[in-house]
């Protein structure tokens, strides 16, 4: 079992907890026939370098096993609290992060397992009754600061929270872990216009643009064009990277961008790692497998690309 | 053993799209998840693929609507009124567009959590002026839940049951009835949606304890029969209860409250449903039973409201209908 002193950056490669995620992702998604396993696929380095390299955190303010859900706020509830503190403490110094498409929550706990922030029993209640390990990342959910389940919101919320930490000289950045759907939300582009317009440069995303939504292809369902040159034409500066390159994320962070927010697009692969889903195309918003042959095949062929043996889940 | 119908909505709406081609199907990046990808796939020219941006779908939609159509919305019912409420104002409400509203996964039919759970809709629609509001709450209404709403001259928010349904009634919705589902003379119970099958789980065992329900069913909450409801609130010797997956305030109870004031009736009132309270993620049973929407609440209230106690306990009511987390009539695990 992981225990936080594992938690210190770089002690394991940031390929190595790439890896970790999908065969974590993987196996509960083997498991209880349904996950959203492609994301995985597509998110695992940005994750683990946002974690394991990149982002400034202290030890996990919260336990290791997450307590069972705690109610939602109210005044009659005065010992809520968020699951920011799995990011541990919100001090001046430190980065915030916000995962903004909340559906990535399975991703994001197992990041927080691999980088040795949650123990591996948290995944095991994940969508269970009466647990906070909530299947759309509640703001009471493990990594999580507020809720991002209405997509779109994110960025805006990030934008606030920097200019607020910019206003009182507070170091620590603001991240916002973003997907290429929201793009669709006119709020995105409401934030990216505000962040610049306010020159908010402690704020910074990366975005999986892994053209992929509930629906199937973002191009089947509305096309959002030249991501970079809205973005730029609205006040951001960008950079385009291979989001699965570790190297061209920690360049990418170097780029100037005074009195910009920094936006990195992760152009990414929602197979990456995991070739046999192709199969699946363009059904891979969420991944459950209809027929008992299709799973076992599955199991097989993917465990194989992962190195691991095939999950027993009889 | 009550029938369970799959997918419902999918035949219906191809059914009644079909048959009238003014008819236009629009959806957010939730087309399986509403039950009409196969209609996407089937008949494209009557279908419209608008994305993850609800603000613009819904004053697009009443464009459509000034240029003769009559647009059926499909998304999660949180997402058609939170965000883009000011277009539902402005382009669809105030010119009366014949917009229909399909909003499903109501209240905590969801596992989705707050940011996916519609739990004061109702409230909303009901103080919109020119909207109507339906709720489905078997597989007959909601096989006729489209035939209902495109009948209204005007916008219509209708909450949608998915997935596998329950039936519980054998005759389609008739806008403004108001069902009678059984005739008792102590206590008016009254339901609408997925709380319905709840006060029927219980009827048994109350009637058991020698208490005489009076149970009805609204489909149609906006406009609303006031006389109809006047009479059965005659009917009985005590209060009412009413039990919705909605908040407290706004819902059914709210409209009970408003009749028995209006009409200086002196009934009392037990209004059972989400207390002033956001839900969370988890099963559909569990937050039921968690937040006291479920039968056993209902026994609870119905005591509160007489002052007795029936000895009437979980085990006495009918079994719940158990869902799989992953069942194969659900478009993801939400």
């Amino acid at each position: 079992m992981s225990d936080a002193a594992s938690a210190l950056p770089n002690e394991r490669t940031s390929e190595d907890v790439a890896l970790g995620i999908r065969r974590r992702v993987f196996e509960h998604t083997i498991r209880n026939n349904g996950g959203y396993l492609s994301q995985a696929c597509s998110s695992a380095e940005q994750l683990a370098w946002l974690y394991n390299e990149e982002l400034n955190l202290g030890d996990p303010t919260l336990p290791m096993v997450p307590k069972p859900f705690g109610g939602v706020p109210s005044a009659d509830n005065p010992e809520y609290h968020t699951g920011a503190g799995y990011n541990g403490p919100a001090s001046p110094a430190y980065d915030r992060l916000f995962i903004a498409p909340a559906h990535y929550a399975l991703v994001a706990y197992a990041t927080l397992i691999e980088v040795g922030r949650m123990a591996p029993e948290g995944l095991e209640m994940f969508n269970q009754d009466g647990s906070s390990v909530e299947q759309i990342g509640a703001e009471h959910s493990p990594g999580m600061e507020v809720h991002n389940g209405t997509l779109g919101i994110g960025l805006s919320t990030g934008a606030g929270l920097a200019w607020g930490r910019k206003k009182k000289g507070e170091s620590g950045r603001v991240w916002v872990y973003m997907s290429d759907g929201e793009l669709q939300e006119g709020q995105t582009w409401e934030a990216i216009q505000a962040a610049a317009h306010h020159r908010i440069d402690n704020l910074y995303a990366i975005m999986d643009v892994n053209r992929q939504q509930c629906d199937g292809a973002m191009t089947s369902v509305m096309e959002v064009r030249d991501i970079q040159a809205k973005m730029e034409a609205f006040g951001a500066k960008v950079v385009w990277i291979d989001g699965h390159d570790l190297d061209a994320m920690r360049e990418a962070v170097k780029t100037p961008h005074r009195g910009q927010p920094l936006i990195i697009l992760a152009n990414t692969s929602p197979f990456r790692g995991m070739p046999s889903l192709q199969l699946r195309f363009p059904r891979l918003h969420y991944v459950r497998f209809k027929r008992e042959d299709e799973r076992a095949k599955m199991n097989r062929d993917i465990a194989r690309s992962l190195g691991i043996e095939p999950i027993d889940y009889a | 053993m009550v029938e369970m119908v799959s997918r419902p909505y999918e035949r219906a709406f191809r059914d009644y799209a079909v048959a009238n081609p003014e008819v236009l199907c629009l959806s957010a990046d939730l087309t399986s998840s509403c039950e009409i990808d196969k209609f996407r796939d089937d008949h494209p020219e009557q279908f419209l693929s608008l994305g993850m941006a609800e603000q613009n779908m819904l004053s697009f939609a009443g464009g459509l609507g000034l240029a003769g159509y009559r647009p059926f919305i499909h998304s999660f019912g949180v997402f058609l009124y939170r965000r883009p409420y000011d277009q539902l104002m402005a382009s669809i409400a105030y010119p009366r567009r014949k917009v229909r509203l399909m909003g499903f996964l109501p209240g905590v039919t969801t596992p989705g959590g707050m940011t996916h759970q519609a739990i004061e809709d109702i409230a909303v629609m009901r103080s919109i002026p020119n909207m109507t509001v339906l709720e489905t709450g078997d597989a007959t209404e909601v096989e006729s839940i489209c035939e209902a709403a495109d009948s209204i001259d005007g916008p219509v928010y209708a909450r949608v049951l998915r997935g596998a349904v329950p039936r519980l009634f054998d005759t389609p919705i008739r806008v403004g009835e108001i069902r009678e589902l059984s005739a008792g003379d102590d206590i008016l119970v009254v339901t609408s949606g997925i709380t319905t099958e709840e006060a029927m789980r219980a009827r048994t065992a109350l009637d058991g304890a020698g208490v005489s329900i009076r149970h009805v069913h609204l489909h149609t909450i906006k406009p609303f029969n006031t006389a109809a409801m006047l009479d059965h609130m005659a009917s009985v010797k005590g209060g009412v209860v009413t039990l919705e997956n909605h908040v407290t305030e706004g819902g059914i109870g709210s409209l009970m409250a408003e009749i028995i004031a209006d009409h200086g009736l002196g009934k009392k009132l037990v209004r059972l449903g989400l207390k002033d309270t956001y839900a969370h993620g988890g099963s559909r049973p569990y937050l039921m039973n968690h937040y006291g929407l479920d039968a056993i609440a209902l026994v609870r209230g119905i005591e509160a409201l007489t002052g007795d106690r029936y000895g009437i306990t979980e085990e006495d009511l009918e079994a719940v209908r158990v869902e799989a987390v992953h069942s194969n009539v659900k478009a993801e695990g939400l």
